[in-house]
């Protein structure tokens, strides 16, 4: 088996393209999918923490933190939908009208 | 070392299938792109032991959640946005702050890591869904139900976020104000 760091290595490098995602695109599907990668970065962390520890505790956080992102993709999407419906645009930078 | 080969194979396309994401400019192969990096992350979790999580990975994420994505996309045909940048600078601000992350966390890793000892091999009936099954519903039983109650909830806020604003013909024909 590979060491425990090779695992948490790899999870930082894909949390760290999911920030580059949220900040460098600019359509609100993309940033959300983003979002989801920095998810799944932290839950290969939780896996090969729980692992290396020989605990399940990490997988049951992995397996709650995949439903409520399940709750929060369910939600947000519903969102964009709704923001799609009054601006016929999902960039966010068009969204600013409570910019003061 | 069969493991190791397995570990670099999967970690290659695990980073190009996310750096392809980020970087494509069409939305629909960006969720593609996801896809595969959830199945191959699966594939991770059944290297590490966690062959529970890596089917509820597969079949929540790799299925539901991005079947939900992909249905957005098209259903708002939103997959092309122009790439023109408001803030000068934000980019290259990103780039070097992302690398800076990353190098940090590198140095963090190698002072703490000390001797780079491969896992220990788990017991042979280490998270089986038997064990998973019964740690859920003993110890874990609470969050458990708030989350039951969380995915109740978020079902309704997306029928109601959803629900078309249009004033309704009601049963005696007057129209709602609402």
């Amino acid at each position: 088996m590979a060491p425990l760091y090779y695992y948490v290595g790899l999870s930082v490098i894909m949390f760290v393209i999911g920030i580059l995602g949220m900040l460098l695109r600019r359509n609100a599907i993309v940033i959300f999918m983003s979002l989801e990668l920095m998810f799944n970065a932290a839950n290969l962390a939780f896996i090969a923490f729980s692992r290396h520890y020989q605990s399940l505790n990490g997988q049951m956080f992995v397996f709650f933190v995949m439903a409520v992102a399940a709750a929060e993709v369910a939600v947000g999407l519903a969102l964009m939908v709704a923001i799609f419906r009054t601006r016929r645009s999902i960039d966010v930078d068009q969204i600013s009208s409570m910019k003061g | 070392m069969a493991n190791y080969l397995m570990f670099f194979v999967f970690a290659v396309v695990v980073v190009g299938s996310a750096l392809g994401m980020v970087l494509s400019r069409n939305a629909i192969y960006s969720a593609l792109f996801l896809v595969l990096n959830f199945a191959v992350v699966a594939l991770l979790y059944v290297q590490l032991g966690a062959p529970f999580i890596a089917m509820a990975q597969v079949t929540v994420y790799a299925g539901a959640i991005m079947v939900l994505f992909l249905f957005v996309i098209m259903l708002l045909g939103a997959e092309q946005l122009s790439e023109e940048e408001p803030l000068p600078g934000q980019r290259v601000a990103a780039l070097l702050l992302g690398t800076g992350f990353i190098i940090a966390a590198t140095i963090l890793i190698v002072v703490q890591a000390g001797p780079a000892t491969p896992l220990p091999a788990p017991e042979a009936t280490f998270a089986s869904p038997m064990d998973v099954g019964t740690t859920l519903f003993t110890r874990y039983t609470l969050p458990f139900e708030v989350v039951s109650a969380i995915l109740l909830v978020a079902m309704i806020g997306a029928i109601v976020l959803t629900r078309s604003d249009r004033p309704r013909q009601s049963i005696t024909g007057a129209e709602r104000k609402d």
